[in-house]
């Protein structure tokens, strides 16, 4: 059994500093992801947060070629791109992806000029790798509190805005007749999502960040209806999948094509995938939109004042 | 600017607007902007792929593109689209990762597949854009009518006996088809800017779907054909000004929208009081 389980779990995985940095901030990042991403599913807005990831691109890239540290970059990129979103419009259901594709479009168009000016100003030619794909292998250690702490800043302000922002989500008339600030609850709700993007971005990458925010909560709104309930799972979906990524990624080492590890991100994304699409085996059909009304009205009792 | 290489250049992105305005303005009006941006993105990865493999960048593209399009297609049937476009996406662009980590020179190859090398096109892939530019435009002609009633009302086509599934898919496969012979030219990412920013900003010009069209295809070619000159003047790369312009021109149209809305509430006052 021992020797079967040493096979699996390469001897010294738990001991090297780069992997147990990662397992740690990739767990971090899974339960921000996985939080938040429930929000991201039930409000539908998968394109936001693909596009803000996708923004926050073009923060890696500026911090790049000033040099800054990658993760502030994409911070801050991508709490402006939130920003600009919430001002022409994504809350409205009109129109709104084409908002944030116009939003998106021009990102990347900087992102494109942020990149060619790096390339020219210094000789590091796997910059717009990194950026896009992400390597969780070589997160320095010094940026790790930063990264853990913008982790629970998200998270507080989701576990705070929880209520509120189910209720906008589900109803946002409703909400507004309540008097609950539907607008303001919407750009608290994009700046974490802005913050949660950003610090998958760093572990697997700006293009591939969209897999932990809506893979796990989406399965985990397939399996669940209680909002509560998917967002724990989501984590746990979240974590198992990027824990798994990471040891198959070490294992991968001794795997063809030789002395050439997989990508740690592409290991990510196929678990998370196939965990979706695991979800239809255990539950044909069921209309999704059905379940959100069903549970708008079990939550209705608790949330009324009566 | 106007002479060999570069003679290329004008005429691949002339044909690569007009394709872009009309499958634009299809992409706004369905509200399917995330799979206009879904589908050429990850096409990108089997060009990474087919790169690694030793074949042909198009077939790369054009089999992950299709394959996208019906992923989307088929799943999409059984939950939010918005979940499965992002899901399909991002399974595309783990498998670019993963080809791009096995091949030795991704660096360069990431770059001009995201963002186009459209300065050094050379003359014997024009042929190919022009014949399948014309094909998926041909097609959307064909399909015209009951795509379009399919877009705009869904549920009078279905009452009508217009399948808007069968609409749909057609419709993602033809943007596959043009988005596969695009990308290596503009790249994944310009293909997204130049289908979405002048198509919605033709339709605030304009309501008549014919009139839209046509001036999406202007304002695409106007956006690139600004962007190619500036660009050829200043080195800074096409994308850049691409979608600054893009956005630009869809400002433009939120104006022009904002200031008729004013004028016709100012008209309509004394008539109420």
């Amino acid at each position: 059994m021992g020797h079967i389980f040493s096979y699996i779990v390469e001897p010294g995985l738990l001991s090297s500093g780069p992997v147990r940095t990662a397992l740690l901030v990739g767990t971090v990042v899974a339960v921000t992801s996985g939080v938040v991403g429930v929000f991201t599913v039930i409000r539908g807005q998968s394109f936001a947060g693909h596009s803000l990831a996708d923004v926050a691109t073009t923060g890696g890239a500026g911090a790049f070629l000033v040099g800054l540290n990658q993760f502030w970059g994409f911070l801050l990129a991508g709490v402006a791109g939130a920003a600009i979103m919430e001002l022409i419009g994504v809350q409205r259901r009109r129109g709104r992806d084409v908002a944030t594709g116009v939003v998106l479009g021009a990102a990347l168009g900087a992102a494109a000029l942020f990149l060619y000016l790096g390339t020219q100003t210094s000789s590091t030619t796997g910059a717009s790798f990194t950026i896009l794909f992400g390597s969780m292998f070589v997160i320095s250690p010094d940026t790790v509190p930063a990264l853990i702490a913008s982790g629970v800043v998200a998270l507080v302000v989701i576990a705070v805005l929880s209520r509120v922002l189910l209720l906008t989500s589900l109803s946002p008339e409703l909400a507004a007749a309540r008097g609950v600030p539907v607008r303001a609850v919407g750009i608290a709700y994009l700046a974490a999502l802005a913050v949660a993007v950003s610090l998958s971005a760093v572990v697997i990458g700006a293009v591939l960040s969209t897999a932990l925010l809506i893979g796990p909560a989406a399965t985990a709104l397939r399996v669940t209806k209680r909002p509560t309930r998917a967002m724990a799972a989501a984590t746990l979906i979240g974590t198992v999948a990027t824990w798994l990524g990471i040891l198959l990624a070490y294992d991968s080492y001794y795997w063809p094509p030789h002395g050439h590890g997989w990508s740690v991100s592409f290991f990510v994304v196929a678990l998370v995938v196939l965990g979706y699409l695991l979800s239809y085996v255990r539950r044909p059909r069921r209309d999704r939109r059905s379940q959100v009304a069903a549970q708008a009205r079990e939550e209705e009792p608790a949330c009324s004042p009566a | 600017m106007f002479s060999g290489l570069m003679l290329n250049t004008w005429i691949a992105a002339t044909i690569v607007a007009a394709i872009a305005g009309v499958m634009g303005f299809f992409a706004v009006l369905r509200g399917q902007s995330f799979a206009a941006h879904a589908i050429p993105n990850g096409a990108f990865a089997g060009a990474a792929g087919a790169g690694l493999l030793g074949f042909n960048v198009i077939w790369g593209l054009a089999v992950f593109a299709i394959g996208g399009a019906l992923g989307i297609g088929a799943l999409g049937r059984r939950a939010r689209q918005d979940v499965v476009t992002a899901l399909v996406l991002v399974l595309m662009l783990g498998l670019g990762a993963l080809f791009l980590s096995f091949s030795t020179e991704y660096a360069e190859v990431t770059y001009s597949l995201l963002f186009g090398e459209v300065f050094g096109v050379a003359s014997n892939v024009l042929l190919p854009i022009a014949a399948l530019g014309a094909v998926s435009v041909a097609v959307i002609a064909v399909i015209y009518r009951p795509l379009l009633l399919a877009s705009a009302l869904p549920d009078v086509a279905d009452a009508q006996g217009v399948s808007t599934r069968r609409m749909e898919l057609c419709f993602l496969i033809v943007m596959a088809l043009a988005t596969s012979m695009t990308v290596p030219v503009v790249g994944a990412l310009l293909m997204f800017a130049l289908m979405i920013g002048p198509a919605a900003a033709a339709r605030s010009f304009t309501k008549r779907p014919a009139h839209a069209i046509a001036l999406a295809i202007g304002i695409a070619l106007a956006t690139v054909w600004i962007g190619i000159a500036v660009s050829y003047h200043t080195n800074w790369p096409l994308g850049f000004f691409v979608g600054v312009i893009a956005a630009g021109f869809f400002l433009l149209g939120q104006g022009w929208t904002a200031v008729r809305r004013f004028g016709s509430a100012r008209r309509a006052a004394p008539a109420l009081g």
